[in-house]
């Protein structure tokens, strides 16, 4: 209890800071040369009474103090400590303040770390930040109260849903929001710049970090919630299309483009519009999402407990900070249209301007087809579904000329540019093409695109696997990164194409038989566990390349009355076989599902490559200063 | 690195042989297109309610009986609405889903078009 | 002025986006296919619960009064809580009342109509829940109100006594 009080008092005295924190900066705007230090002290105070909060929270959780509404809505005694720990931000309320958390700790360090810029940038940059951030006290505090006093105090809690108690998806929010709050600083520090007329080349190269940070945990972020997907869900999938996973995703494409922007912006003085634009509409992506997937507005399968007050106050603040940004960027921004530097066709920039193109192509389809439903719904009443096949359609032919792009456009140097080597950057492409037209051969009925997809992935994964070889280390992180992104389209589709899998009812003694595969239901023991029953299947499985044993597990949880299924993965270089039981009602036979998915290992090493890109990038810049 | 690409190309090929069937290709693929309306979030493909279940068994009956996806498709969209595809119909309510995008990419086109034109 | 022009283009469009996100607020993001009333009903055959007989439904529909489709199982809660409700139907001669077992053990079930009682004139098997998707429902219970072979009003969830009153004016 006193740690809920604790917790409580702290927001409160936090909110205030924010307002003292304003206050000051405002006051330092305008005299002295140097930053008022008791903007630096407040910053790191409001840090800690945040941090104290949270700290409030995690040991209700610990001690299972369910005088905590929150606690007890998420927690149970008989959960494991470590899950009781990540508990914390596996619910509303929490991972609101695990946000506050990190904007407020990114601001003090952004603080900490821009002690070379001009003053005034850094103090506009405060204020603005601390606009989001007294947002989200006052959402926190009116909607979305962590500590919310519960009386009679129960003796139990409502538990976790056991699907979530998950190693993968207890660091998944952390990192996801490092992501959106990087760019929450973006956000914040664009406006500033905008008003000072201080989008430039040092602006660029100072920004730059920020945005490569954001980007890395954004990558990880997604990275995480798709391995846990796969692992936990069961179905063998790792990317549904699903509201939730969009709303990752959209940030992240705007991310991507906003980051090639700045390497032009780093070096040459262009784009500066655009940088502005993309700046500004990361941090709404991240807000707009923060809205579809807590307000209840969309039907999705991991949303949070929602509540339609708490939307109109997301989504309220949201407006109010495109109003902001829209109200900067009109009335601020003076784009020296005057010189209007040539791009020629055959350079980097054009490169990126191409990059950009696709980047917001994809954001738009993704975009369109997750809020499209809405719009519908509220205007005409129809309510439809847009799913995976809508997205396949729109994106996957356009994944062709991007793939040509990537692989030609980091070859062109700035300015102006000659294409070197025009006879093995071809020969190049009709070997990839050949070579993917042998292997898609006897399969698909979307011959045609498929071959001359995996042959574009073919060419980039050539290309940057020779670049590789040629010694040229400043341009080490575009190689990894690029050359990751090839590896995860081929990796995605091969495994969408070799993929094969059988589903099957049998009971405990029963096996299925067919040409290539043997599977025998040998035997389902049972066992309790600390807060489960355990029901493990064992099966043996023979097949042309696989002779293993995978035991599947069934568990009957009490708090909160749930079956879950435990899928059993073996996980080899080349492909993961996978076996699922589900029970079937009113029948003594097991449903069971066997998949063999190929490259899937491959599909997490690529994104972690593209992820290593970024941080390579981060080192070289860190390296250089 | 000539035999790099020869290595590749033999480790892929050896695996990967299984014909799938062509019945339960299709069975999948309608299944996976069609939304559970017992758990709204999942596909009747991954679900295991009930619904889903016996949704499964529909979707066989008809392939049996020779109706084409698209027959199928029309069948449930009679009995249960639009929303239980994912792959959105094409008619009026859907142009602007489907063509947005399209016109999106069309218009960044002109951009970059017009962003290039200045060639010396 | 050009710069003026996009400003307000711009503006509206975000006041545009917001009304129609406060408008879909307040909408129910749980998806109800919408009532196939006036539809035709399905054909369809299904055993009888105690002669385990084929029967078709042609030979079911087949009179000039009203039939009640009541779709239950005995796994199903509301199903338990609507039932006395249905028994209040059945003494109405205007109306007959045919149940579909959804899904069942037939030993649960005839446990079920021992201990709940037995509006039903006949009552129809659907172990595989097929029949039940030809008359575009997705769970239990639902009702259906039906006349001259059609749907006259469909009932998603358990019946309450307004709805009852609300069938008893349809019969008269």
């Amino acid at each position: 209890m006193l740690s809920s009080l604790m917790g409580y008092y702290s927001l409160i005295f936090g909110l205030c800071i924010s307002l003292l924190i304003i206050l000051f900066s405002v006051k330092n705007f305008k005299n002295s040369n140097i930053l008022d230090s008791k903007i630096l002290l407040f910053s790191f105070l409001q840090l800690v009474l945040v941090f104290v909060s949270f700290l409030g929270l995690v040991i209700s959780f610990v001690n299972s103090d369910f005088s905590n509404e929150t606690v007890f809505n998420n927690s149970h005694t008989t959960k494991p400590l470590f899950y009781k720990i990540t508990g914390t931000w596996g619910n509303h309320e929490g991972s609101l303040l695990l946000w506050l958390l990190v904007l407020t700790l990114f601001i003090f360090i952004f603080l900490v770390k821009s002690k070379n810029q001009l003053k005034k940038y850094r103090i506009l940059t405060v204020i603005f930040q601390q606009i989001i951030i007294i947002g989200f006290f006052t959402f926190l505090i009116k909607t979305s109260n962590p500590f919310n006093y519960l009386f009679p105090i129960p003796e139990e809690g409502l538990g976790l849903n056991p699907i979530l108690q998950d190693p993968a998806l207890a660091i998944h929010p952390p990192i996801l929001y490092l992501g959106y709050v990087g760019s929450s600083i973006i956000f914040s520090s664009v406006l500033a710049a905008t008003t000072l007329n201080y989008i430039n080349n040092d602006w660029a190269k100072h920004i730059k970090g920020w945005v490569l940070i954001s980007w890395i945990f954004l990558t990880l972020g997604i990275l995480l919630g798709s391995i846990w997907a796969y692992y936990e869900l069961g179905w063998g999938g790792f990317w549904f299309w699903d509201p939730v996973e969009n709303v990752s995703l959209m940030p992240w494409l705007a991310l991507t483009a906003l980051l090639h922007c700045i390497l032009v912006l780093e070096k040459r003085s262009l784009f500066k519009s655009w940088i502005i634009i993309l700046s500004i509409a990361t941090f709404t992506l991240s807000m707009c999402g923060t809205f579809l997937v807590r307000s209840g507005i969309l039907n999705s399968v991991h949303t949070f407990a929602n509540d339609p007050e708490r939307g109109l106050f997301i989504l309220s603040f949201l407006f109010v900070l495109i109003f902001i940004s829209i109200f900067i960027f009109f009335v601020f921004h003076k784009s020296d249209n005057k010189k209007l530097s040539p791009i020629f066709l055959l350079s980097k920039e054009t490169s990126i301007v191409i990059n950009n193109w696709f980047m917001m192509y994809f954001l738009s389809v993704v975009l369109i087809g997750t809020v499209y439903p809405i719009f519908l719904d509220v205007i005409s009443s129809q309510k439809i579904s847009v799913g995976p096949p809508f997205y396949h359609k729109l994106i996957i032919p356009f994944l062709i000329p991007l793939l040509i792009f990537m692989a030609i456009g980091p070859r062109l140097k700035w300015i102006k540019s000659e294409l070197k080597d025009k006879l093995s950057l071809a020969i190049l492409l009709i070997i990839s093409v050949l070579l993917s037209l042998f292997i898609v051969r006897n399969f698909e009925t979307n011959y045609l695109l498929n071959s001359i997809l995996i042959g574009s992935a073919f060419y980039l994964f050539f290309i940057t696997v020779r670049d590789f070889f040629s010694k040229k280390t400043q341009r080490l992180s575009q190689n990894i990164a690029h050359f990751g992104f090839s590896l995860l389209i081929l990796s995605i589709l091969f495994n969408s194409i070799f993929s094969n899998e059988i589903i099957t009812n049998l009971k405990v003694g029963e096996s299925y038989k067919d040409d290539d595969l043997e599977i025998v239901f040998n035997d389902l023991t049972k066992e309790n566990k600390k807060n489960y029953v355990l029901f493990t299947g064992v099966f043996s499985i023979k097949d042309k390349s696989f002779n293993n044993i995978l035991k599947p597990e069934l568990r009957i949880y009490n708090q909160p009355n749930i079956i879950t299924s435990e899928a059993d993965i073996k996980i080899t270089l080349l492909q993961d076989n996978f076996i699922t039981i589900n029970t079937v009602k009113n029948e003594d036979y097991f449903n069971v599902r066997y998949m063999i998915k190929p490259f899937m290992l491959w599909i997490w090493v690529s994104v972690l490559l593209i992820a290593l890109g970024g941080l390579i990038s981060l080192f070289n810049k860190k390296h250089e200063e | 690195m000539k035999i790099l690409k020869l290595i590749f190309i033999i480790f892929l090929i050896f695996p990967f042989h299984h014909l799938k069937a062509d019945e339960t290709d299709l069975q999948n693929k309608i299944i996976k297109n069609l939304r559970c309306l017992i758990c709204q979030g999942q596909s009747v493909y991954d679900s295991d309610s009930e619904f889903a279940i016996s949704l499964k068994l529909v979707v066989k009956n008809k392939i049996n009986d020779g109706l084409s996806e698209k027959e199928i498709y029309d069948f449930l969209t009679e009995k249960y609405g639009e929303w239980i595809l994912y792959d959105p119909k094409f008619n009026k309510n859907t142009y602007i889903l489907w063509f947005l995008p399209l016109l999106i990419f069309l218009f960044g086109g002109a951009i970059v078009f017009k962003k290039l034109i200045n060639i010396k | 002025m050009k710069n003026k022009t996009i400003t307000i283009i711009v503006i509206f469009f975000f006041i545009f986006v917001f009304l129609i996100f406060y408008k879909g607020l307040n909408n129910s993001n749980i998806y109800k296919p919408s009532n196939n009333e006036n539809k035709i009903i399905p054909k369809f055959s299904a055993y009888s619960f105690f002669e385990n007989k084929l029967i078709n439904s042609e030979n079911i529909f087949n009179q000039k009064k009203f039939y009640l489709l009541n779709i239950w199982a005995s796994w199903c809660v509301p199903c338990r809580d609507e039932h006395p409700l249905i028994m209040s139907l059945k003494g109405n001669d205007k109306l007959e009342i045919i149940g579909l077992n959804y899904k069942d053990n037939n030993k649960n079930a005839k446990k079920f109509i021992n201990d709940y009682g037995n509006p039903y004139s006949i009552i129809l098997l659907d172990k595989d829940g097929i029949r039940a998707i030809e008359w575009g429902a997705y769970g239990v219970p639902e009702t259906f109100l039906i006349f001259e072979n059609q749907i006259i009003k469909k009932y998603i969830g358990p019946l309450n006594s307004k709805l009852i009153l609300e069938i008893e004016s349809f019969i008269k």
